[in-house]
């Protein structure tokens, strides 16, 4: 069977970022999914290839073709690496529907981390909950918080490539220059009662701001809301009766990533995957207008870029400085919907990274790039300072 | 499943549990302050944190070395905020990879230190030796730096 081309054809994003306990995970997944199929023009039906990292409910591959009521599936995947599940999702998706194991394939998320009052950043449980294992049993006692481990990274990385502060805190006054232009960022900022409220900010702002573990400070972090959403993917032969203009996966790559002894933490696997979905798609970062980078922590965009090679190691200032990486300014915009760091961050934010250069290339976006043809969407899971995944997905249109 | 018993006063800290093959002989020396570490019988290499197999070959014949507990810090972070009820009293504390000189990277505590003292010598680069601190049944092994 030749092979086929593969596309996102129908999109959601759960709009609420504070559900006060109405909704469950599995509500945020459903829910988007029924959306993502209206917005496609497809039903339950079609769907033959399910992708679900366990987010609502544990061995997703039994439980979820039964909640969703999914009964013709011919590929279920439970591909787990934390907030870049959905891009190495994508890449194995590409793979099954462009040979022709499936046709139409399903990709949610949900988490209701605000509601819950989860404290992802700042408290310091890994694996404790588990079964004790070697990694548990050497890193727990430790007490590092999810933010101290990207400090960590950073500072290692600033003392290395020369990166400061400023120029981190750039990345944050991108995300929310774009995130006032968002209806629903600009929704959840209030609701969740942001810092500075749904308005820009400024660098000092950012610099003067809390400092949670050296040198990250509060606006460095991304926020904690509930959230989700659902993207549909599909084959050529099946996107062209779709309500929506086909948005094609024109390459992905997937890599994973630990600390080793003695070696360079800074450099990261986006070095890998990044290649591998350029290579594919025949592209180079030059040529891309629209870059959804995994923004769980400012040090995890810039070190992102340089890797995957917009720029040189230790180059990334001069992208981000005023303003470069804006939509309203010439040349390659970043985390056009606000981010992780000012629109929302249930935990895994990979999905928004698709959704988002979906609307970019559909000509749908708040902060819409004139004429943009190329995106990539590029997740990082896990922790650059222990053990991570990064997924990188480049997307185009017609 | 229990963790090791923490006999001393101070707030309750998390501390490793067992039974856990891989990392009892760990922590079992450190009741003796000794700072253990892997290496491969067949190929030398060093295998830590520990396993039961080598990562540098196949071989699954491993023995325990014994580290002089000296390195240097290859990156730290200051923790401000932990809401983890263990680690509340703690702040501000300091979390680091060391470099231990036999060749492994150990995720620790840099401790005895004033972060925000600028003559502190908390920097990465910096010199350390293993400093044990006592919870118990188990030595948690911190680093102080050299002077």
């Amino acid at each position: 069977m030749p092979a086929s081309r593969v596309a996102i054809v129908g999109i959601h994003e759960y709009p609420s970022r504070h559900t006060h306990g109405a909704a469950t995970a599995l509500h945020i997944k459903s829910h988007s999914a029924a959306r993502a199929l209206e917005d496609a023009g497809l039903t339950w039906k079609d769907i033959d290839a399910l992708y679900d990292d366990g987010d609502g409910i544990l061995w997703p591959g039994l439980h979820m073709p039964e909640y969703f009521g999914l009964d013709e599936l011919k590929v279920v995947d439970t591909t787990t690496v934390g907030g870049s599940s959905f891009e190495f999702q994508v890449a194995h998706a590409l793979r099954a529907l462009s040979t022709g194991a499936a046709t139409v394939a399903l990709l949610t998320y949900g988490a209701v981390a605000k509601s819950s009052a989860s404290d992802i950043g700042t408290g310091a449980r890994y694996s404790e909950l588990g079964p004790p294992n070697p990694i548990s049993n050497m890193e727990d006692c430790w007490g590092t918080t999810l933010v101290a481990d990207y400090a960590q990274f950073a500072r290692r990385y600033m003392y290395q490539h020369g990166t400061t502060s400023e120029q981190l805190a750039e990345i944050a006054v991108t995300a929310r220059h774009h995130a006032v232009r968002n209806p629903d960022a600009v929704q959840a900022i209030e609701d969740l009662g942001l810092r500075h409220g749904p308005n820009e900010i400024t660098d000092d702002q950012v610099l003067s701001s809390t400092m949670i573990a050296d040198p990250l400070h509060h606006l460095d972090c991304c926020i904690i809301s509930d959230g989700g959403g659902a993207v549909i993917l599909a084959t050529e032969e099946v996107a062209r009766g779709c309500r929506t203009d086909p948005v094609w996966v024109l390459g992905a790559g997937e890599a994973t990533g630990h600390r080793t002894n003695g070696a360079d933490l800074t450099v990261t696997a986006a070095t890998r995957s990044g290649p591998a979905a350029f290579g594919q798609a025949g592209v180079t970062p030059a040529d891309i207008d629209v870059a959804m980078v995994y923004d769980s922590f400012t040090i995890a965009v810039m070190s992102a870029l340089e890797d995957l090679g917009f720029c040189a190691k230790g180059e990334g200032g001069s992208l981000v400085e005023e303003g470069g990486l804006n939509f309203d300014t010439p040349g390659l915009a970043l985390n056009t919907d606000g981010g992780g760091l000012s629109s929302n961050h249930p935990g895994q934010r990979g999905i928004f990274l698709l959704i988002e250069a979906t609307r970019q290339l559909r000509g749908q976006s708040t902060a819409q790039v004139p004429d943009a043809r190329l995106a990539i969407a590029h997740g990082t899971g896990g922790t650059l300072n222990r053990r991570y995944a990064s997924g990188t997905v480049v997307l185009g249109r017609d | 499943m229990t963790y090791a018993a923490d006999t001393t006063d101070e707030p309750r800290r998390v501390l490793p549990r067992f039974p856990e093959l891989d990392t009892e002989p760990f922590w079992e020396a450190t009741k003796e302050r000794e700072l253990r570490y892997q290496v491969c019988d067949a190929c030398a290499g060093v295998v830590f944190y520990p396993r039961a197999h080598c990562i540098h070959c196949t071989s699954t014949e491993l023995s325990w070395r014994t580290s002089a507990g000296k390195g240097t810090i290859y990156t730290f972070s200051v923790v401000r905020r932990s809401l983890h009820p263990s680690f509340l009293d703690l702040v501000p504390y300091v979390v680091s990879w060391v470099d231990v000189d036999e060749g492994f990277r150990l995720m620790t505590h840099i401790v005895d230190v004033d972060p925000d003292d600028p003559g502190s010598g908390l920097e990465i680069g910096a010199r350390v030796t293993v400093e044990w601190i006592d919870r118990g049944e188990v030595n948690l092994p911190g680093f102080r730096i050299d002077r």
